[in-house]
């Protein structure tokens, strides 16, 4: 059933009886797919969905090995911008902005699109000229971005520290164009949308091998048995590495736990997504009043999906040091996602040595403003077997031509972007 | 999280800095396939899901690098020792 | 008693409850003033004056009363204080009551009793559970404007402070062999079983009293009143050395390795905190062991309109009457689906409530001889009433149903045992077929669970646990005692329960979140839509989301969704329990960092005296440094700066460097040491002698630079940049214990010993003359460029001396010892005067820098390399070094890399600004012409216009061309030339000469 204002009303009288699920609960198919995508979160529904409605292919299944969405798609903080520096990715980002800006009218999902404004707020003159340098790149490649200066700022956050800060605010850049999205409702309305395209959505399906003969993928094993195609892509960012090796490959990521935290709910208070120049913290508030905050990564190796208070500490400190006014207000939920932190803290999208194989990961803590473009691409690569030139600089093998795309300068210590 | 160093003893894991899995010995740099090497060594990784081997720095204690033991899953550790020790011995 | 107006408390008993009769507590509730008693929370003082309905609910804005009386509590949330302190969304069945409290509802307009959105429950067959989602989404204009601002509106409970809190907080940390987290029966018998034996023993209690469920019930051991049991073990337990008690505490999170996370309300019971006292203190607690005591929660029944003001857990009622001394109604009914709502029948009619029925849904029924009427078989369906309860409606197994007027119905369906600490790390909870309940699954590392959290009910069962469990947590910890006779408990408890999940049928919304308004209907829909995986029903009608994290919500949500789907609980699962358990203020967290001390203040040897000379100071990572000394006259910052940048270029400044990082690297190795480590040559330096040193990381990018100094055969001091230090060490330090453990080199970290000074321009050894001891010759010939030597300065004093220059002029930086430091800076000002010695800051050095197009921190920002830098040259052949290799990667060696230039305005009067990006001429600025960026920028003083450095595609053979320098998000479009990085003394005859 479409979803509109009307068929709310028709449904409210008849007592709201009327309403389908929103994707059917597949079973695996003992025929051969066209494509099987691994991983029912974000990446692997968009990439399905576009698929269907890109290329046309619709033989397709994602499957995953909990509840669909039960990966970071339903645990990120919600926030997408497009302020990048390095071209690549300015790009990449820009062009899921795009996506997301029509993304609730092509899915007849609202997903709750709102465009409330990035604000990265700047601390000292070098700062600024990192920044400056930073917004410039995105004007020159098209993206909304400003350079404010104190009082400008002081418009948008009043209650910030602008009297007694440790490292006092001395402007921001600003990207009007960013914002938040309802994160579980992008995985719900790319999988509604998908499953009403033919895609089959195979929850609670994990993939315990993946089946190669002559250098090109058969097939998965999975806990449900194996399931056939010559295509299969990965989007499984967190557990990349483990799946990955389940093929015989090793990759250049590490899985990180980064914490997200959601206070209790508030009357509206702070109306933009705003990041701490001089430490760990930014935040937004949610359509439920629940402001929704997070920080650092707690920098170790883990697939704990949870994180220790060191981290929880420093970031709410970089809070309070920003708004002095939050002291008063608690805590009220924290937990961890599993990212995938990539080499150079920038994403894979690629094939790899094994025809037929591709691969979508290290998405560090970028995945969720990422994924209209990842699945679009992801889509376009698997279905023509060749990169689309927005991800062209994606390679899996750039470290080994030392063409890296590091925003931060950090180097190959994952735990540093 | 909190990691017992061989010479400070219990310390929480915010006085020491992560550097990653533990791969102690730098590969040969005049070996003919040293870029590959080199590549492997600052870019691959195991990452598993379970116990792995890693570097930790005690910066706010005695500046040793330590090799430790930890389950990626449970945070549980098993056994921590010098860096330095086990580089020397060839480990 | 500071409030004006008293009033009396009609619904106080006249004896009994813990409350201290003899201290009343004036408060006021939506500006109406009250009174209550010490012992009092806020929830039981309204209830004594007959107030019920105290909140609006989320998303209907239903009048709300009090459910519960504890932590648990959905609906009566309020904003406490006013002002900076105002803080939203407290539990008023936690909020200890204080003398002059001040309390609002919240989310109501324009008053609790007349809530304009309260329309919005009669539009419920709209707002239905994710209704957003189908909507909204045409014509797309209108989202942006009309719709999402719409929704962000209604957001929220409370309203936040807009200024700063003005309280302060603390952070402490604690160690024990076994911290036992509650207080009640089992609490206080594992406490006292771990502490005499001696184990060190930290007991503690959210509550502001010690006891748990026995301050609630009417129950005996040894033969006399529970209470008095539990106040001889919290004597005994006040009594020992080995013991520290925390009231007012919650443990709020379990961490690895036996962290514990909680946080004590020091001052939330007073109007103010005392002078020099926290608020609140956030606790580290490291526990070898720890006993979870947290009890159990109460569960209601969703059935029409359940939320009416007047409907409230049994144990709640139970809690009111016995603990707080009032009657929270007339005339009650008691429904209930097991023995537990019998006790609350008793316990009313014992305080002379009138008891109307108990409706029990079991058809038999405990023992007869009641007073009152007995429906047996029966349910509630419908509650009735407004703001508050008027009456329920009973309906019996044969259908009829029949309406039973009261005030009060006290509901009880079983416990939940209050098992989510032991989901922090992971652990999932087992279902429970006897008590129909989630009980503790796999347990974090060192604990375990007693009493009523770990599913066991009864009090015998509660003591025998926490003997049990205390006795083997000591044990484990070194600390043996045979365990003690257990007391005697002459009550047979019964825990059965029948659990009734929801009420078909009735009439009206039957609430399961009360909170978040989810109803049974709600989640109906989700199954019906596909969402019927626990965390997607969750997500979809949020159920459990709100502030008390469905703490009375979950599980019954969970079991009317297996009910739905036709499978048994465990096959549905349980949602993960987060922290924390109980949410926390940022206060307590953050402690003491906030404001100016939100990160430590790091100074420089020279900061005193800089002070004094009126210095302004800029944040450089942690330190604090001069960034300019403004002098009367100066017409601003540009001419302070430009001042000191003149002095030093013709006679002589002075600037304090100790923020470099400096090293000490000693050994028969330190030379082979080194040259692994930076790309060029350090072997071959001779003793006496500084070069200039670049090191990569081992992908091939530039990591820091400094200068090397030899100082002895073994000994070399070497710099690295300010914001480098630390990681610069750590660097050195991997390299020496992992790589190369057998070299014999030590290293030290010697930044904060050595004060150091640069003494820069024409006369700089002049200055030095004056302070270094006679028998040092540093002329040229003894101290040339590059030279560092060991000597004394002001008559013994043991100082160094290097002859290195960033800003270009002859130049020396001086050591001497951290604790000098202030000394040094004075003498070299005296000794300066009379060659005009300047002090220049930050923005003065910064300058020189560019002019000498020296890199700096925009240039060595982890993305560039040697050769970008200009630098490729230095890398040695001759070795191996970290990063040799992989610089060696094609990308390395693209030849359009962006190469280290400088530029200045064509026009000499136009500004230059960093991060403004370099495009061709006669190109429009897109990124596909985007040719690099400007780094850093200065006016040059020397030169009398903008000097700027930064990368240029193919930068190096374009020196002579113009291009622009665009810098859209300032609206500047400025052509340069290209030049060489170097604008002064290129061939650097000022430094050396």
């Amino acid at each position: 059933m479409r979803y509109s204002a009307l068929a709310l009303l028709s449904n409210a009288i008849s007592g709201n009886r009327g309403w389908a699920p929103a994707w059917r609960k597949a079973e695996p198919k003992s025929t051969d797919y066209d494509i099987i995508i691994v991983g029912g979160g974000g990446h692997g529904l968009a990439t399905a969905f576009y698929l269907a409605e890109v290329h046309g292919i619709t033989n397709v299944a994602v499957i995953d090995k909990s509840y669909l969405g039960s990966g970071n798609v339903g645990r990120n903080t919600t926030i997408v911008r497009s302020n990048y520096l390095i071209p690549p990715n300015t790009a990449f980002y820009e062009h899921s902005m795009k996506l997301w800006e029509g993304l609730s009218q092509e899915l007849n999902f609202n997903c709750m699109v709102s465009q409330r404004g990035v604000l990265n707020v700047l601390h000292s003159d070098g700062q600024r000229n990192a920044y400056a340098r930073r917004g410039n790149a995105m004007r020159l490649a098209g993206v909304d971005a400003e350079l404010l200066d104190r009082e400008q700022v002081r418009e948008l956050i009043p209650f910030a520290d602008f009297d007694n800060a440790r490292f006092p605010i001395r402007g921001a850049l600003l990207q009007r164009r960013g914002g938040t999205v309802r994160h579980d409702a992008v995985a719900w309305g790319y999988a509604r949308a998908a499953d009403a395209r033919g895609v089959d959505i195979i929850e609670h399906c994990e993939v315990t091998g993946i089946k190669v003969e002559n250098g090109a993928v058969r097939g998965v094993e999975t806990t449900r048995g194996f399931i056939g195609a010559r295509k299969v892509g990965l989007a499984v960012a967190g557990n990349s590495s483990r799946v990955a090796a389940l093929a015989g490959l090793r990759l250049p990521i590490e899985s990180h736990v980064l914490q997200a935290f959601v206070t209790e709910g508030l009357k509206p208070l702070i109306d933009n997504v705003v990041t701490f120049g001089a430490g760990h913290f930014y935040v937004s508030q949610s359509d439920k009043g629940g402001l929704v905050f997070g920080g650092d990564l707690d920098g170790y190796n883990s697939y704990a999906q949870r994180g220790n208070l060191p981290v929880a500490e420093d970031v709410i400190e970089g809070g309070l040091a920003l708004f002095p006014n939050l002291a008063r207000l608690r805590m009220l939920r924290n937990w961890g996602g599993v990212v995938d932190m990539s080499m150079d803290g920038s994403p894979i999208i690629d094939k790899t040595d094994i025809r037929g194989l591709y691969f979508n990961g290290g998405w560090c803590y970028g995945g969720f403003k990422a994924t209209p473009a990842s699945g679009h691409s992801f889509a376009h690569l698997i279905a023509r077997d060749e990169p689309p030139d927005l991800i062209r600089a994606y390679k899996l093998d750039r470290f080994k031509a030392g063409a890296m795309i590091d925003e931060k300068g950090m180097g190959a210590q994952p735990n540093l972007h | 999280m909190r990691i017992k160093c061989p010479y400070c003893g219990e310390r929480d894991a915010q006085e020491f800095a992560y550097l990653g899995a533990a791969d102690l010995a730098r590969p040969d740099p005049e070996a003919e396939d040293a870029s590959d090497a080199f590549y492997e060594y600052a870019y691959l990784r195991d990452n598993p899901a379970g116990i792995l081997a890693e570097l930790w720095y005690h910066v706010a204690g005695c500046h040793a690098w330590l090799r430790v033991e930890r389950d990626t899953r449970s945070h549980v550790i098993h056994a921590v020792a010098y860096a330095s020790a086990l580089s020397e011995a060839g480990d | 008693m500071t409030s004006a107006a008293r009033e009396s408390e009609p619904f106080r008993l006249p004896q009994g409850g813990l409350i201290d009769r003899d201290q009343a507590v004036g408060f006021s509730f939506d500006g109406r003033t009250y009174r209550g008693h010490q012992g009092d929370t806020l929830a039981s003082a309204l209830l004594a004056n007959g107030v019920h309905l105290v909140g609006r609910s989320f998303k209907y804005h239903r009048p709300r009363g009090i459910f519960t009386a504890g932590a648990e509590e959905p609906n009566a949330l309020v904003e406490l204080r006013r002002g900076a302190r105002q803080e939203p969304n407290i539990l008023a069945t936690v909020a200890e009551l204080y003398d002059g409290l001040d309390a609002q509802s919240q989310n109501r307009w324009p008053s609790l009793a007349f809530d304009v959105q309260s329309v919005n429950s009669v539009l419920s067959p709209f707002l239905t559970a994710g209704f957003y989602y189908k909507t909204f989404m045409w014509p797309p204009a209108l989202w942006t404007k009309l719709y999402e601002p719409m929704i962000r509106r209604s957001a929220g409970l409370g309203r936040a402070s807009l200024d700063p809190d003005p309280d302060h907080y603390e952070k402490a940390s604690a160690h024990c062999d076994v911290l036992v987290i509650g207080s009640g029966p089992a609490g206080l018998m594992a406490a006292l079983t771990a502490a005499r034996a001696g184990a060190r023993v930290i007991l503690a209690e959210q509550d502001f009293r010690f006891g748990g469920r026995l301050l609630s019930e009417r129950l005996s051991i040894d033969g006399a009143p529970a209470l008095d049991w539990a106040e001889a073990a919290i004597a005994e337990l006040k009594s020992l050395d080995n013991v520290r008690l925390m009231p007012r505490t919650s443990v709020f999170g379990v961490y690895d390795q036996g962290t514990y996370g909680a946080v004590e309300r020091v001052n939330d019971h007073v109007a103010l905190p005392p002078a020099h006292q926290p608020r609140q203190r956030g606790w580290r607690i490291m526990a070898r062991h720890a006993v979870l005591a947290s009890g159990a929660i109460e569960r209601g029944v969703a059935f029409g309109d359940n939320d009416r003001p007047g409907v409230m857990l049994a144990s709640a009622v139970r809690s009111y009457v016995n603990r707080f001394g009032l009657a929270p109604g007339k005339r009650a009914v008691v429904f209930t689906t097991g023995d537990d709502g019998w006790s609350t029948a008793h316990d009313l009619a014992a305080a002379g409530v009138e008891v109307a029925a108990v409706v029990d849904t079991r058809a038999a029924t405990p023992s007869q001889g009641h007073p009152w009427r007995v429906i047996p078989g029966a349910v509630v369906e419908h509650a009735s009433g407004g703001h508050r309860l008027r009456a329920v409606t009973v309906r019996q197994k044969i259908g009829a149903t029949s309406e039973i007027p009261c005030d009060l119905l006290a509901v009880a369906n079983g416990w939940n045992p209050s098992l989510h600490l032991t989901c922090h790390l992971g652990g999932r909870p087992n279902w429970d077929e006897g008590i129909e309940a989630f009980v503790p699954g796999t347990l974090p590392p060192g604990m375990n669970v007693a009493g009523a959290a770990g599913g066991h009910l009864t009090l015998a069962e509660a003591l025998a646990d926490g003997a049990r469990l205390g006795a083997g947590a000591a044990a484990k910890a070194g600390f043996n005692l045979p365990l003690p006779p257990l007391p005697v408990v002459d009550r047979t408890e019964s825990a059965g329960v029948e659990p009734h999940w929801r009420v078909k049928g009735g009439k009206g919304k039957a609430f399961v979140d009360l909170q978040n308004d989810v109803t049974v209907k709600d989640i109906e829909l989700a199954t019906r839509e596909g969402y019927s995986a626990v965390e997607h029903l969750k997500r979809y009608t949020t159920l459990g989301m709100a502030t008390d994290q469905g703490k009375t919500a979950n599980v019954t949500g969970l079991a009317i969704l297996a009910e739905i789907a036709g499978r048994s609980v465990p096959e549905i699962g349980t949602t993960m329990f987060r922290p924390p358990y109980t949410a926390v203020s940022f206060g307590a967290i953050a402690g003491h960092h906030r404001g100016k001390e939100f990160r430590p203040t790091r100074l420089p040897p020279s900061h005193v005296w800089a002070e004094e000379q009126g210095a302004v100071f800029v944040e450089a990572g942690l330190w604090l440094r001069a960034q300019y000394f403004p002098k009367p006259g100066d017409k601003g910052i540009d001419a302070s700066i430009a001042r000191e940048v003149e002095t030093v270029r013709s006679a002589v400044g002075v600037c304090d460097v100790s923020t470099l990082g400096k090293i000490d690297v000693q050994g028969p190795d330190a030379a082979a040491f080194l040259d692994r480590v930076y790309i060029n040559k350090l072997s071959t330096l001779v003793v006496g002698k500084a070069r200039y040193g670049l090191m990569l990381r081992e992908d091939g990018i530039v990591l820091d630079d400094g200068t090397v100094a030899r100082l002895g055969p073994e000994h070399y001091v070497t710099t690295t940049t300010t914001a480098m230090a630390a990681r610069v060490f750590q660097h050195l330090e991997f390299c020496h214990q992992v790589l190369w453990p057998e070299l014999d080199v030590s290293l030290a970290s010697i930044t904060d010993q050595w004060a150091q000074y640069s003494i820069a321009g024409p006369r700089c050894r002049d200055v030095l003359r004056k302070l270094v001891d006679p028998a040092f010759d540093i002329s040229d010939s003894a101290v040339p460029f590059m030279g560092a030597v060991e000597l004394t300065v002001c008559g013994g004093l043991e100082a160094r001396l290097f002859r290195v220059s960033f800003s270009g002029e002859r130049a020396f930086e001086l050591a001497v010892p951290a604790l000098y430091g202030d000394a040094a800076m004075r003498a070299l000002m005296d000794a300066g005067a009379e060659f005009g010695i300047t002090p220049y800051g930050t923005e003065a050095l910064g300058v020189m820098r560019i002019e000498k197009g020296h890199a700096g921190g925009p240039e060595v920002n982890g993305q560039t390399t040697a050769a970008d830098l200009g630098l490729g040259k230095m890398m040695s052949t001759q070795k191996d070094f970290v990063g040799r290799v992989l610089a060696g990667r094609p990308a390395f060696a693209a030849p359009d890399r962006p190469a280290l230039v400088g530029v200045k305005p064509v026009d000499p009067s136009k500004r230059l600004a960093a991060g403004a990006h370099f495009i061709p001429l006669g190109h429009p600025a897109r990124v596909e012409h985007d040719q690099g960026h400007l780094t850093s920028v200065a006016w040059s003083p020397s030169l009398e216009h903008d000097v700027g450095i930064g990368f240029l595609a193919l930068g190096r053979e374009r020196i002579g061309e113009r291009i622009r320098a665009v810098d859209l998000l300032r609206g500047r479009d400025i052509e340069c030339e290209v030049v060489s990085p170097v604008f002064i003394d290129p061939s650097g005859e000022r430094t050396r000469g």
